[in-house]
């Protein structure tokens, strides 16, 4: 097997704004707009659920201090 | 699923933003999209990593960022428009361990505090100065800025900002790379993420000359403002790499901190004794000196003085002579104004406390122990508020009768007193001269009626040192409101006669 480390991100939709930065920075485009609203009225990006690298690209340009987090999914976990 | 967080919400921020009113706890009140938020993240981060948070002070200035100290868990001051880097040269001239973030807007560093900026700049104080530079006044809807690039549409410029009649846009990094003293200074963008990366590079080489007392560091950063400037995610990005950079080239402009030594100020006095004999030069003695012999009982007790009337009655002066006077008395007292906002003609009050204790609140707003009315509508507002058993001296030559129930009631003829001395003007001084009579016991500390006298014309002196030609009819007219009261005291019933005061229900 190769020794690919394995990321995932997770968005809380209760803080994103949708302003589309993360969606715009992303690499690999797997980050995408949904459709839903969240309480604030606003539609929410979210991860499609496969193919996330863990550049941070998305954590840095999201403007809210909290609505991204990125995690380093560890091998048994896989 | 199990994992390591890699990244996450920076320790930097508070847990919850506490201080942000209403629903929303986890959000800055930022639009989406906004510059701020990124860049809060990127200097969050830094302070955490600096781990530096207990002597960070961060500046917020005005603009949307004033609210800046909701999130950063560290200090924080909001300072006036533009005025952020005198402050921070305080602050950090005060303890020079201070790590101070001025955070500035384009409005407030380039337009209304550019010589405060540029000031702090060629001192090379030690501060790093954040400059947010989004090309438009983002607060107040879109307005022109010193930054507005050349032909740029915004509220106050709706054909587009002309050279020939507003001038070019102010290069600030460029100025301040040329001054001597500043060690640092960037220009960086918050736009795509490779921006974003050296723009975080920036962050952390600023706060370390901070940390390494190098002197003045200054980052500016190019920030979207997508709501003012009607633009999405994409097109803002793409606004600021092709058309701001275009005239606002990305780059490092100076970066001498490796040749500096760190900066070393004279020393401040720190010895508290010489502070406080500096601010305080008057000797107050509390309590009552040995020889006191006053034995009255309202002499222990808090006077809770109102004094209202019209603009330009002497109102404020009257309680500065009264709380002025009490002050060479030995009482601790607070004198409080309270004015409209008309030049003349509005009502004045000032509220006046005086005691041998130290005062609390200097409001005076129930349970008033003394008011003193100069018209009749101050009357009317004030006088509910005088508690029962209260004194209440007004100017009988304008105010009706009125009806005090228990309360006792002096009434002078001040305005009719102060005309026949000359002025309408000196009306004060002659209440000032009833109430040294009807609160003689309160002020008397013992055998020192001497004196007495003698504290009110200094009183008078001192509140009038800058109009020497007034303070001799002043006096004058403290004396005849001496008299008044003097007169209606004569058994024969002189006071019909003369008409000057009436006392009632003593």
């Amino acid at each position: 097997m190769k020794n690919n480390k394995l990321y995932t991100v997770i968005i809380k939709p209760e803080e994103c704004k949708g302003c589309e930065r993360c969606v715009n920075a992303c690499p690999k485009s797997v980050l995408k707009m949904g459709e839903q609203l969240n309480f604030m009225g606003v539609p929410y990006a979210y991860y499609i659920g496969d193919g996330c690298i863990g550049c941070a690209a998305c954590f840095y340009t999201c403007p809210e201090p909290g609505a991204i987090t990125i995690i380093e999914k560890s091998e048994e976990g896989s | 699923m199990t994992g390591k967080i890699v990244y996450a919400r920076s320790k930097g921020f508070f847990e919850r933003f506490e201080r942000r009113p209403g629903a929303i706890k986890d959000n800055m009140h930022y639009c989406p999209g906004c510059g701020h938020g990124i860049l809060h993240k990127l200097i969050a981060e830094v302070i955490s990593d600096y781990n530096i948070q207990d002597k960070t002070i961060f500046i917020s200035p005005v603009g949307c960022s004033v609210f800046a100290y909701y999130y950063f868990d560290c200090f924080g001051i909001s300072v006036p428009h533009g005025r952020a880097p005198a402050v921070a040269t305080g602050l950090v001239r005060a303890n020079p361990d201070n790590i101070v973030i001025s955070y500035q807007g384009d409005g407030d560093l380039g337009a209304i505090g550019f010589n405060n900026f540029i000031q702090a700049a060629n001192r090379g104080e030690n501060i790093a100065v954040f400059f947010v530079n989004n090309a438009i006044y983002g607060m107040t809807g879109g307005q022109m800025a010193p930054t507005t690039l050349p032909g740029q549409k915004t509220q106050t410029s709706p054909f587009g900002r002309s050279v020939t009649n507003e001038g070019y846009p102010l290069k600030v990094s460029e100025m301040v790379a040329a001054l001597d003293s500043p060690v640092y200074v960037e220009r960086t963008a918050l736009s795509s993420v490779r921006n974003i990366m050296n723009a975080r590079k920036a962050v952390r080489k600023a706060l370390r000359n901070t940390i390494d007392k190098k002197g003045f560091s200054m980052v500016e950063f190019l920030s979207g403002c997508p709501i003012n400037l009607k633009m999405n995610a994409r097109e803002m990005n793409e606004f600021i790499d092709n058309q701001m950079s275009n005239y606002f080239p990305l780059g490092c402009l100076k970066d001498i901190a490796d040749s500096r030594d760190p900066i070393k100020r004279p020393e401040g006095v720190y010895n508290s004794r010489q502070v406080i004999d500096v601010l305080y030069p008057v000797k107050v003695q509390k309590g009552v000196a040995p020889d006191f012999r006053n034995p009255s009982r309202i002499f222990e007790k808090e006077r809770r003085i109102k004094i209202a009337g019209f603009g330009g009655q002497g109102v404020l002066s009257l309680g500065m002579m009264i709380a002025t006077m009490s002050k060479l008395r030995n009482f601790n007292v607070s004198w409080l104004p309270s004015y409209g906002p008309e030049m003349r003609g509005g009502t004045a009050n000032c509220s006046v406390v005086l005691s041998r204790e130290p005062v609390g609140s200097p409001v005076v707003d129930k349970e008033c122990n003394l008011l003193i009315a100069l018209n009749q509508p101050s009357l009317d507002k004030f006088l509910p508020e005088l508690k029962t058993n209260g004194v209440l001296i007004y100017d009988s030559s304008t105010i009706e009768p009125p009806n005090c129930g228990d309360r006792i009631v002096y009434a002078v003829k001040a305005s009719d007193i102060a005309k026949r001395i000359g002025d309408l003007k000196y009306a004060n001084s002659v209440i000032l001269g009833t109430l040294s009579v009807v609160m003689e016991d309160y002020f008397l500390e013992g055998a020192d009626k001497q004196d007495f006298d003698r504290t009110f014309e200094e009183a008078i002196m001192d509140c009038f040192s800058s109009k020497q030609s007034v303070i001799q009819l002043n006096i004058d007219a403290f004396y005849a409101g001496k008299q008044a009261v003097f007169k209606e005291n004569q058994p024969d019933g002189a006071a019909d006669n003369y008409g000057d005061c009436a006392v009632k229900n003593k």
